[in-house]
């Protein structure tokens, strides 16, 4: 027979720790992630489909092709090493942050020091590469369209803009992440707070720089 | 309570199912080749989910009712599930959906799989809002080239397709606002659309397909029954998507060929 | 205080003590701001998104009944409103729709009871990222302002279908209403898309991360899994749709001509070329079918849980039930193409979407079977929780089983586009879900206001809408068969539908008395709000975590203190128990020997 007894064992919940923070924060991005990767995925398929899609001629009743490759301006391959470049500052500023973090729980305990502190301001400098990336993504557009390809001059042009405009979007909002970690900084606010979202950020950042990558190639690859 | 919920899940269930089975309402009698093949699939379809319909509505009301808290001390049958009943079940459903949909492949298969024979007639059907325009190839074979430049929709026939009257193999183009067929005889409808998405329904042929603008959709039919049957549109095409209708005569093969004649002469 | 899951003091208390320790209370916030407008508490964001869809579910009926008039009554004008021409009856289907399907349907069951008991559920003391849950509802509820804005601007809001295909919905010349009033209705989709996106990623993060100690995921109660297989769909399938509407905006305002061929409109080139409309289906499908699976999972996981509570009974099948979920969300993914079959696809593509679309109608009806396997051997009580969710099983299984007729392509041929479909789906959607809706209120009334709502007027209720639904719905079926077109506006102009008129008038009669009766439950509503009878703790004698907190809940779910689960969520009908159930915070039940 199965037995019981009257008592429930309760325990005491406080707030939760910064290991558990960071690993939340970090499975909220992991999740978050995953519709940006399904817009691109989307735009993907949508961009293989239409290269190869042939459409009524109604002159002729026939099926043609009207696929017309766009040349990238060059503007992107440098663009493309500001922000890998800045991917690189970013993961230092990450391991400087994190490493603040844990040296000021260290500091607290009397007669401890740790000292050399890593001071180049890793942060900013990707903040900084960042904005370069985002002018310089301008700049390309307004190559393009002085070489006659506005967005709807072409369905391939069309893609070029949608693809490279849409992951602005994207790298912008990571650039007001970095600068709210700044400004964070500077007022001298929560350390363990501005290393998590420091982290988070950082991991967006790598991703936002491999999808760049993904989408130059797509760009220029696939036709 | 459960006793009501029983009848009133049996009521529901008996009269649907009355209706269902006195075919009050219900499909058109078929006209075209493909028809029987079909409606004996929707005949078997219909028994096969209308016992399951009836069995689980049944079931449903007989257990909330026969199952009803009676106010005495015992406690319900403690069980969380049976595995052998699980598997059983899942193995039969899933025998049933598929069994069923793989036997509806066959008509499928032969309705859209291959091509219209080569000896089909021939009609082009273009969708416009808000209507249906058929347009016959004449002695050449050929259709003529269109124009989207050279519509003029308010002018009717030729001009509403735009047929452009340069191409010589638009000169013996017929086109009519009304689609007639020769009965017992393959038809091969090749679907156009000028601006929306558009749908070519025949209820009693048993025929839909959407025209799409940018395609030309090649499909065919055979009638074989003599009459004139109502076209609707079946796509959400704007304001006029419940007026875009047409007719399709369907006629002896002289009579095809006298009205096909006619129509030709008048273009020499 | 040291935090963390992990470390603190172990306390014996009774289980029948309340857990609020005052001292150890977590205080909410004060001030009416930030207590009942930009809420961080879980439970306020869930009443806004449910008050949100309230408001949106009678606007919707509103619009259908003006369909429902204008169909059958086409000449009469209606008061304040006038004639209704042709392209405001496609208005009315194309927001009744729209409205339905985005601020109700994924509404209400996710963001509203979802949002709610979620977290309580699995022991957790809100979500996990609580700025997130209130910028989701803010950001659903800015969606809902730009869809009602649309019937206001020049034109007038669009006619295209709540399933918007291009080119009608890509071309501002197509119609009334495509102009301003089609580029709001897809923004508005468009900040739905990223509210919802917002509010998956709570659900997900929290139910993977915050979950007490001892509720394993196979201790959840089917609600929860029902609420994170959802949030899943939800994750993949917004993001396609926000895509489809990003690339419609493109077309219809900067020239692009990503959906659009060479067409003229009005006899005038559109200046678009080599452009697909299937793409635009298969992008809306893409999303479309996991939707409406997002819109009946919650319920289906509701009807679990009443099923069981109010049977005494444990569910039928756990393992299977939990796998069912898995499964219908997985499949759910593979089946868009059944919306094509007519479209254009190629027929091979169209049979592969045959096969897989039999395949997800399984794990459904093994769900149905395991519904019934609860109620046999129960000791039913009829609350109206209970009749809502027996009535949810009976319509889902009365619009499951029109489902395989339309997954045959060669059935679709004669049932595509006619009102079968719309009978299939709002059976199996529509009302099922609703019924969910109505049966989670009832059954939660009581947690989330303190009292009970009134079982008479819940019963009068629960008649007018099982036995209305019935009468609007199920012959729709017969007159798609008999070739009853979609989205006509009136039945005058072809001549065998005016057969059928007289149908179509007994549903729109049915539409009054049904619609009607939802006032009933409007009123107990409110008036339960404020006069209904004082509400215990667990009213319904219930085993899952809601039910041992206070009522309502204080501001972290627990006061302070997380409860330790021991046992799965159905353990009704223990034998050898002192009660007819054990709840899943009381200590182990030790297998008989």
């Amino acid at each position: 027979m199965a037995s019981f007894s009257t008592t429930a064992t309760i325990i005491d919940s406080g707030p939760p720790d910064y290991g558990t923070r960071l690993r939340r924060a970090r499975l909220g991005l992991l999740v978050a992630l995953t519709p940006v990767l399904m817009l691109f995925v989307s735009f993907t398929s949508a961009y293989v489909v239409r290269q190869g899609l042939p459409t009524l001629d109604p002159r002729t009743a026939t099926l043609v092709r009207d696929w017309i490759p766009v040349t990238l301006p060059k503007l992107l391959l440098i663009n493309t090493g500001v922000l890998v470049l800045s991917s690189l500052f970013m993961e230092l500023a990450r391991r400087q942050v994190r490493g603040e973090a844990a040296r000021e729980s260290a500091d607290s305990i009397p007669g401890v020091s740790l000292g050399g502190e890593n001071k180049i301001p890793w942060l900013a400098m990707t903040l900084v590469l960042g904005v370069i990336f985002l002018f310089g993504q301008w700049m390309a557009w307004r190559q393009l369209a002085a070489s006659g390809f506005y967005v709807a001059t072409t369905p391939s042009s069309s893609f070029v803009y949608l693809l490279t405009g849409t992951h602005a979007v994207h790298l912008l909002g990571g650039v007001l992440a970095l600068c709210s970690a700044g400004v964070a900084s500077l007022l001298g606010l929560s350390l363990t707070r501005r290393s998590i979202v420091v982290d988070v950020t950082a991991w967006y950042w790598h991703f936002m720089a491999g999808l760049w990558v993904y989408i130059l190639c797509l760009l220029e690859f696939a036709s | 309570m459960g006793l009501v919920l029983l009848v009133v899940i049996w009521l529901i269930t008996f009269i649907s199912t009355y209706f269902f089975v006195a075919k009050t309402w219900w499909l058109p009698v078929g006209a075209s080749a493909a028809a029987a093949g079909i409606d004996q699939h929707f005949t078997t379809t219909f028994i096969l989910m209308g016992i399951v319909f009836v069995a689980a509505q049944v079931a449903l009301g007989y257990l909330v009712w026969s199952y009803r808290d009676r106010g005495t001390a015992s406690k319900a049958s403690y069980s969380h599930g049976n595995t052998t009943l699980e598997i059983v079940w899942t193995v039969l459903t899933t025998i049933l959906f598929v069994g069923l949909n793989l036997t509806s492949s066959s008509i499928w298969a032969s309705e859209r799989f291959r091509a219209a024979a080569s000896d089909s007639v021939q009609v082009e059907v273009t969708g416009m809002q808000f209507a249906w325009y058929f347009r016959y190839p004449g002695p050449d074979g050929k259709f003529g080239a269109t124009n989207p430049e050279l519509e003029d929709a308010s002018a009717g026939g030729e001009a509403a397709l735009g047929l452009d009257t340069k191409d010589p193999a638009s000169k013996d183009d017929v086109v009519s606002g009304i689609m007639v067929v020769p009965v017992n005889r393959e038809i091969e409808v090749i679907l156009r659309a000028h601006d929306v998405i558009h749908s070519f329904f025949i209820p009693q042929m048993r025929f839909k397909q959407d025209a799409v603008p940018g395609l030309a959709i090649h499909m065919h039919f055979t009638p074989v029954q003599t009459g004139e049957y109502e076209i609707l549109c079946a796509e959400l095409c704007g304001l006029g998507h419940y007026k875009m209708h047409g007719i399709v005569r369907v006629v002896t093969p002289e009579e095809f060929d006298k009205w096909l004649a006619a129509r030709e002469a008048e273009k020499q | 205080m040291a935090g963390g899951t992990g470390g603190g003091e172990t306390i014996t208390m009774s289980t029948h003590e309340s857990a609020v320790q005052a001292a150890h209370a977590h205080a909410g916030p004060q001030g009416f701001i930030r207590k009942w407008v930009f809420s961080l508490d879980h439970k306020v964001i869930g009443l806004q998104y449910y008050f949100l869809a309230l408001v949106a579910v009678f606007v919707g009926m509103f619009l259908s009944l003006l369909m429902r008039i204008h169909l059958v009554w086409p000449t009469v004008a209606l008061p304040l409103l006038g004639d209704i021409r042709p392209e405001t009856y496609l208005t009315l289907v194309t927001m009744h729709g729209t409205i339905m399907v985005f601020f109700v349907l994924t509404t209400a069951p996710q963001g509203g009871f979802g949002n709610y008991f979620l977290p309580i559920q699995i022991g957790a003391p809100d979500m996990a990222f609580p700025v997130l849950n209130m910028l989701s509802f803010w950001t659903t509820f800015a969606g809902f302002i730009v869809m009602i804005a649309a019937f206001f601007v020049a034109g007038g809001a669009p006619l295209h279908g709540w399933t918007g295909y291009a080119p009608l919905s890509a071309v501002q010349s197509t119609g009334p209403g495509e102009g301003l009033g089609a580029d709001l209705w897809i923004i508005s989709i468009a900040i739905f898309c990223i509210g919802a996106l917002m509010g998956a990623l709570n659900f997900i993060t929290t139910t993977l991360d915050m979950r007490a100690k001892g509720m394993t995921m196979m201790r959840m109660p089917l609600t929860v899994w029902a609420w994170f297989v959802t949030a899943i769909l939800g994750l993949l399938a917004f993001g396609v749709l926000l895509s489809a509407g990003i690339l419609l905006l493109m077309d219809r305002n900067l020239g692009t001509s990503f959906y659009v061929p060479l067409i003229t409109v009005n006899g005038q080139l559109t200046g678009h070329k080599g452009g697909s409309p299937l793409l635009w289906q298969h992008l809306f499908w893409f999303f479309g079918h996991p939707e409406v699976y997002i819109a009946i999972l919650p319920a289906m996981g509701l009807a679990s849980q009443l099923l069981s509570v109010f049977s005494r009974k444990p569910i039928f099948g756990y393992k299977a039930m939990v796998y069912a979920i898995l499964g219908i969300g997985f499949l759910g993914f593979m089946v868009w193409g059944h919306h094509m079959f007519m479209s254009g696809m190629s027929p091979y593509t169209a049979f592969a979407f045959s096969i897989m679309t039999m395949g997800i109608g399984v794990p459904s009806a093994i769900k149905t079977f395991n519904w019934l396997g609860t109620i046999w051997g129960g000791r039913i009580r009829f609350d109206s929780p209970m009749l809502f969710a027996i009535g949810f099983v009976s319509l889902f299984v009365s619009g499951g089983i029109s489902g395989p007729f339309l997954a045959q392509p060669v059935l679709d041929i004669q049932l595509h586009d006619t009102y079968f479909v719309p009978g299939h789906f709002h059976l199996i959607m529509g009302v099922a879900s609703i019924f969910g809706i109505f049966a989670a209120t009832y059954y939660w009334f009581p947690k989330m206001f303190g009292r009970m709502m009134n079982e008479s007027m819940a019963r009068w209720h629960f008649w007018f809408s099982f036995i209305g639904t019935y009468a609007i719905f199920m012959p729709m079926h017969y007159l798609g068969m008999a070739g009853m077109p979609r989205r006509y506006s009136q039945m005058t102009e072809v001549a065998y539908l005016h057969n059928l008129i007289p149908l179509q008038k007994f549903i729109t009669y049915a539409a009054f008395i049904t619609i009607a009766g939802q006032l009933i439950f409007l009123v107990n509503l409110f008036w339960s709000m404020f006069k209904g009878k004082k509400a215990v703790d667990n009213p319904w004698e219930a085993t899952t975590l809601e039910w041992t907190t206070a009522t309502p809940p204080p501001h972290d779910n627990f006061g302070g203190h997380t409860p330790v689960v021991h046992n799965g969520p159905y353990e009704y009908g223990v034998p050898g128990a002192p009660r007819d159930y054990v709840m899943q915070s009381d200590p182990g039940i030790e297998p008989a020997h």
